[in-house]
């Protein structure tokens, strides 16, 4: 598989950017039961999922300094977490290249469950006051939940602005022949 | 080929992962003014205006979406608000309850003190049955033949008589009321010493009337009535009611000075709202005055 880096270089650099702009400007601002949806983890394992480790790794990297600086964080933090996430989501497509509906899903829910701990663990490690307790464990909780309803619908609207840079999958191609009249291998045969 | 592509990825990995490492110890290295500190304020101060701008854009979807989770916790508020009135009120209930409870038991107080009943061995006993037909001619106590009560006893609350009880059992004990036409009780007036018979009616509960008052006697509207007690000095014909327990009151008298004359009478005790009662269990001196 090759990939149209040009094409999809400027995709992923402006979903990047209108992810961290949606993040910051309207979803951190939705608060439903005492917690937000956070969108950078799922858009950072949803583009691994799509694109493979390398540039699942590189995006979660731009993703992520991208909302330290936004945030006036520690810059090093979010790019080290959504770095990971890219790189595994992508290694998880590349190993073993799951087809079920409810992987993105799961991926997602994984991908928000490391980012919020991997925070909290940073932060902590790099001696900064953590909430901890049961507000901590809710909102842990809460997010992943939340980012797991939202996530199907995340890697698809992701998909969907990166189709036209991706190369053209075999299985892909064999769905749309079935539907637009073409022959199947059995009937062939 | 493969061997290559490997090595970029682990290459950039490793690249990546170290300039991230990088960042946060120069950043946390560095002062307030330090380089990352500039350029990072630098890129939100480009940033700053974008996000306000899409903060204003997306503040329709951001309403609609925070009206889903208001009205969410709104709901939860609510649920919380109705607990916990729901349980303030059930406190309300329940102290409401003890004052009216604790004012009957004052009002059975008082009249077994001033009316020397405590002789009587009075039983106290909740009312835990009531008749379901208008005319509540019997209700049932929570009390029967293991604490003394026996058929025949008079049941009284604070404000008088009340009936007298007519089925008994170990624990619970039915209470016929004086609204039962059935039951005839030696009454006299107060004033005045007239005595005759209170008895329900054929109008009903709310017939009470005394009869056999002889036309010699005047009763007045207002005057208050009473049980009379054994009037008899023949043994075996005792009165079931000590004297004095008030009955009620005149209300009206009809072709007054005959022998026909008809006096109405209120009871004292309110009989569709009886909750605490008292059984006297024991007569006194024959319950003669």
């Amino acid at each position: 598989m090759t990939l149209n880096y040009g094409s999809l270089g400027w995709r992923l650099a402006l979903i990047c950017i209108v992810t961290v702009i949606f993040q910051v400007a309207a979803v951190s601002q939705v608060k439903i039961l005492g917690v937000n949806a956070d969108l950078v983890p799922l858009v950072a394992a949803s583009v691994g999922l799509i694109v493979g480790s390398l540039p699942g790794a590189i995006f979660g990297f731009a993703i992520g300094m991208l909302l330290d600086f936004a945030l006036v964080e520690t810059v090093g933090v979010a790019s080290l977490i959504m770095l990971a996430i890219g790189y595994a989501a992508g290694r998880l497509r590349e190993l073993r290249d799951p087809q079920g509906a409810i992987v993105p899903l799961l991926v997602g829910a994984a991908a928000t469950a490391a980012a919020q701990i991997g925070f909290s663990l940073l932060t902590f490690l790099l001696g900064q006051t953590v909430p901890l307790g049961w507000a901590l464990l809710w909102g842990l909780l809460g997010t992943v939940a939340f980012n797991a309803v939202i996530a199907i619908p995340v890697y698809l609207l992701i998909r969907r602005c990166l189709l036209a840079a991706l190369p053209e999958d075999p299985r892909r191609r064999r769905r749309r022949a079935y539907t637009t009249g073409g022959l199947s291998p059995l009937s062939r045969s | 080929m493969y061997d290559r592509a490997i090595r970029r990825r682990r290459l950039t990995l490793a690249a990546l992962l170290a300039c991230s490492l990088l960042l946060l110890t120069v950043y946390f290295g560095e002062s307030n003014g330090g380089a990352l500190h500039n350029v990072q304020r630098g890129v939100f101060s480009v940033f700053a205006p974008i996000q306000e701008g899409a903060s204003a854009v997306l503040k329709p979807a951001r309403d609609l979406f925070g009206w889903f989770g208001d009205t969410i916790d709104a709901k939860g508020r609510l649920n919380e608000l109705e607990s916990s009135n729901a349980n303030l009120r059930a406190r309300a209930i329940a102290s409401s309850e003890a004052l009216r409870v604790n004012a009957q038991l004052q009002g059975l107080l008082n009249l077994d003190s001033a009316g020397g009943l405590t002789a009587a061995k009075p039983v106290a006993a909740r009312v835990i049955g009531r008749s379901p037909t208008v005319w509540y001619s019997t209700v049932t106590i929570n009390q029967g033949s293991d604490s003394a009560i026996k058929v025949g006893n008079p049941v009284i609350n604070g404000d008088g008589l009340v009936g007298q009880v007519s089925t008994v059992s170990g624990q619970a004990s039915i209470v016929t009321l004086i609204s039962d036409g059935e039951l005839a009780i030696p009454a006299r007036v107060s004033a005045g010493g007239a005595q005759g018979v209170a008895q329900t009616g054929a109008g009903g509960p709310e017939d009470l009337r005394l009869k056999f008052i002889a036309r010699r006697y005047r009763v007045n509207p207002g005057a208050a009535v009473v049980t009379a007690g054994t009037l008899s000095t023949t043994p075996g014909l005792e009165s079931l009611y000590p004297p004095g327990i008030p009955i009620g009151s005149v209300t009206k008298v009809v072709d007054p000075g005959t022998d026909a004359q008809k006096i109405y009478l209120r009871a004292f005790a309110d009989l569709q709202k009886l909750e605490i009662v008292q059984v006297l269990t024991a007569p006194i001196n024959g319950n003669r005055r």
